[in-house]
C-alpha cells in the first residue's frame, strides 16, 4: 500500500485524539521513519519476566527476525506489537500508533499470522479469504492469494482436512489479505515440511518487492539467515545482539578448523600472533578464532613446520548463526 | 460516508459466516430446530400435558418455544464461541479491522435469525398440526422471546468466554437437560415436588415458558413477573461476562 492511498485516511469522519493526528500526519512526513519502535519493553506474567527491557527498531520495509529458543519472549513481544498485550514497562510505536490506544486505526495496516490456529476448522480457505477481503476497505483477491500461497487444490477442503503446513500457509495468505503495510508472522515455517517451508520462504521474500515491512519470529536459524535484513537475537527476553545475519556471523572473529595429530600443545598454539582462543573440540579436530585469518595461516604453516607437524585439512571459515547464538548465550538453541 | 459502507459490509460478512457454521453444526441443527419440534408432535399426538389445559398444544407451544431459544442461545451460540476461542478464531479476528462489536453483532443476528426461523416452525407446527391460534397478547410474547434470547445467549457466552471448550460443552448440554426437565418446559414447575418446585420457579427457562404461556394463553395476561426475571437474568448474565469473557 503506496504512501498516497494512506493520505486520505485522517480526514475520516471519526473522533481521533489529537494524539492520532499527531502520529498520522508525522508518518506521512517521514514516510523513511521507523515502522516498529520498541524502547526498554518489559511484560511480566506474575514472578517471571518473560520481557526484560528490549528495545529495537525496524525501518519501513526491512525483513527483521526476532531470533531465540522458545520462551525467549519471542510471543510476548509480537503481541504486544499487534495490540493482543499490555507492556508492563517502556513504549511502543507501531506505524507510528500506539497499538493499545490506536488500535482500531492499527488494525487496519496490519497483517498477523498467528503462531497456530485462527482459522474455523469446519471453514474452506476460499471462504476464510473471502470473509476477511470483506473487513478491508482495500483487499487482496481470495482466488489470486489462493494460488500464491499454493493452494489450489484444496481452496475447497475444509481447514481441518488440510496438513499442517497447508493450515500454515492459509494462515499465511489470510494475513496478506488486508493489503498490510507491516506484516506480524509468529513461527511462520513451523509445521512445514522442506518444500513448503521453501516455497514459504520465497513468498516472504518476494514481500519486499512489495514494500512490506515484515517482523517475524523463529527459532530456526537457517530461516533468519536466509530471510532477514537484520536478526535480532533474543534470549530470555533481553536482546543479546542485533545485525545483519552477515554481521552476526562475520562479527570479530573468523574461524579456523584444523585436522591435524590428536594432543597438540594447545598452549604453545595460543601463543601463537593472532590466535585469540584454540581448543581441541574432538581427538586431532581443533578449532582456532582469530580477527586475521590471514596472517594466522601464515604463523600456523610456520609453526607447524619447525614443531614438525603435518596440518592435514586447513578451513578457514565463519561462524554459522548456530555457533554466534551458542556463543552469544552460552546454550543451544532448542528446537 | 464510504467507510460506514465497508463497515456494515464486514458485518454482514461476519453474519453470513456465523449462519454457516451454525448450519455446518450437524449436532447444533438437530438440538436447536428438531428437537424441539420433535417434541412438540409427540407430546401433543400423544396429548401429554397438565390436565388444566384444554388442548395440550396450548401448554406445549410455548414450551418448545422456550426450548428453542434456550438451545441456540445457550447450547449453540455457547459452545460454538467456546470452540472458536480455543481455535485462536476470536484472537485472530481481534486483529481484522472487525472489531469487537461487530463480531458481537454478527453472532446476535445470526441467532436472531435462527431463532426466528424456529418460531416460524413451531408456530406452522402448531397451526397446522393441532388446530392452534394465537390468542392473547402477541407483543408481549414476542418481547419475552427477546428477552429470553438476550437472557440464554448471555449465558451462552458466559460459559464459553470463561471455561475450556470440552467444560462449555459438557456444562451447556447439562444445563439444557436440566431447564428442559425442571425449568418449566416440559412439565409445569408447580407440579414438582417441594423443593425442586422452588428451583424451577427461579430458572430462566421456567420464566421465559410461563410468560408465554400466560400472554399467549386463552385468557391473556401480561406476564409482568416473568419478563422482570428474564431481564435481570440477561443482565445479571451479560454484566459477568463481559466482565470474565477471555478472548483466548
Amino acid at each position: 500500500m503506496g504512501i498516497q492511498d494512506r493520505q486520505p485516511r485522517p480526514a475520516v469522519g471519526r473522533v481521533a485524539s489529537a494524539a492520532t493526528y499527531r502520529a498520522v500526519r508525522d508518518g506521512e512526513r517521514e514516510p523513511s521513519g521507523e515502522a516498529v519502535v520498541v524502547r526498554d519493553l518489559v511484560k511480566r506474567y506474575g514472578e517471571r519476566v518473560a520481557v526484560d527491557g528490549l528495545s529495537f527498531a525496524i525501518p519501513h520495509k526491512e525483513i527483521f527476525a526476532l531470533l531465540g529458543p522458545n520462551g525467549a519472549g519471542k510471543t510476548t513481544t509480537i503481541e504486544i506489537l499487534e495490540g493482543y498485550r499490555k507492556a508492563d514497562g517502556g513504549e511502543v510505536r507501531v506505524l507510528g500508533l500506539d497499538p493499545q490506544r490506536d488500535g482500531a486505526e492499527l488494525r487496519k495496516r496490519i497483517g498477523v499470522m498467528l503462531q497456530s490456529g485462527g482459522i474455523y476448522p469446519t471453514v474452506t480457505p476460499i471462504e476464510f479469504l473471502d470473509l476477511l477481503s470483506h473487513f478491508y476497505e482495500d483487499s487482496e483477491d481470495p482466488q489470486q492469494l489462493i494460488r500464491l500461497v499454493g493452494l489450489d487444490e484444496v481452496a475447497r477442503v475444509r481447514y481441518r482436512q488440510l496438513s499442517g503446513g497447508q493450515q500454515r500457509r492459509l494462515a499465511l495468505a489470510a494475513a496478506l489479505v488486508g493489503k498490510p503495510e507491516l506484516l506480524f508472522l509468529d513461527e511462520p515455517t513451523t509445521g512445514m515440511d522442506p518444500q513448503a517451508r521453501r516455497l514459504t520462504w520465497s513468498l516472504i521474500s518476494s514481500l519486499r518487492e512489495r514494500g512490506i515491512t515484515v517482523l517475524l519470529t523463529t527459532h530456526f536459524m537457517e530461516e533468519a539467515e536466509r530471510l532477514a535484513d537484520r536478526v535480532a537475537i533474543v534470549d530470555n527476553g533481553r536482546l543479546v545482539a542485533l545485525a545483519s545475519p552477515r554481521e552476526l556471523t562475520q562479527a570479530e572473529t573468523d574461524e579456523v578448523q584444523l585436522t591435524a595429530p590428536e594432543g597438540l600443545d594447545l598452549v604453545a598454539l595460543r601463543a601463537l600472533p593472532y590466535v585469540l582462543d584454540a581448543q581441541e573440540t574432538q581427538p586431532g579436530q581443533y578449532v582456532i578464532h582469530t580477527k586475521r585469518p590471514a596472517d594466522l595461516l601464515a604463523e600456523l604453516t610456520a609453526w607447524a613446520r619447525d614443531a614438525g607437524v603435518l596440518l592435514q585439512t586447513i578451513r578457514v571459515g565463519h561462524e554459522s548463526l548456530e555457533e554466534v547464538f551458542l556463543r552469544l548465550t552460552g546454550h543451544e538453541l532448542r528446537e | 460516508m464510504y467507510e460506514e459502507a465497508g463497515e456494515v459490509g464486514a458485518l454482514l460478512a461476519q453474519t453470513r459466516m456465523e449462519l454457516l457454521l451454525t448450519l455446518r453444526r450437524a449436532e447444533g441443527v438437530l438440538i436447536t430446530l428438531v428437537v424441539p419440534a420433535v417434541l412438540l408432535v409427540f407430546f401433543a399426538s400423544l396429548g401429554i400435558a397438565p390436565p388444566e389445559y384444554a388442548r395440550p398444544v396450548d401448554f406445549l407451544l410455548p414450551g418448545m418455544l422456550a426450548l428453542a431459544v434456550m438451545s441456540t442461545g445457550l447450547v449453540s451460540l455457547g459452545i460454538r464461541t467456546a470452540y472458536e476461542r480455543s481455535y485462536g478464531v476470536l484472537k485472530r479476528l481481534g486483529s481484522t479491522p472487525l472489531g469487537r462489536g461487530r463480531l458481537l453483532g454478527a453472532k446476535v443476528i445470526s441467532v436472531v435469525a435462527v431463532v426466528a426461523a424456529e418460531i416460524a416452525l413451531l408456530f406452522g407446527i402448531a397451526v397446522v398440526g393441532y388446530g392452534w391460534r394465537p390468542g392473547g397478547s402477541l407483543l408481549w410474547a414476542l418481547l419475552a422471546l427477546a428477552l429470553g434470547t438476550a437472557a440464554f445467549s448471555s449465558i451462552g457466552l458466559l460459559l464459553a468466554g470463561t471455561l475450556r471448550a470440552e467444560t462449555t460443552l459438557a456444562a451447556a448440554n447439562a444445563l439444557y437437560l436440566l431447564l428442559l426437565l425442571l425449568g418449566g418446559i416440559v412439565w409445569p414447575v408447580e407440579r414438582l415436588p417441594g423443593p425442586l418446585a422452588l428451583v424451577g420457579l427461579l430458572l430462566p427457562s421456567n420464566a421465559l415458558a410461563e410468560g408465554l404461556r400466560l400472554s399467549l394463553g386463552q385468557q391473556p395476561g401480561v406476564p409482568l413477573a416473568q419478563i422482570l426475571a428474564l431481564a435481570l437474568w440477561f443482565v445479571a448474565a451479560l454484566a459477568v461476562a463481559s466482565r470474565t469473557f477471555r478472548w483466548e
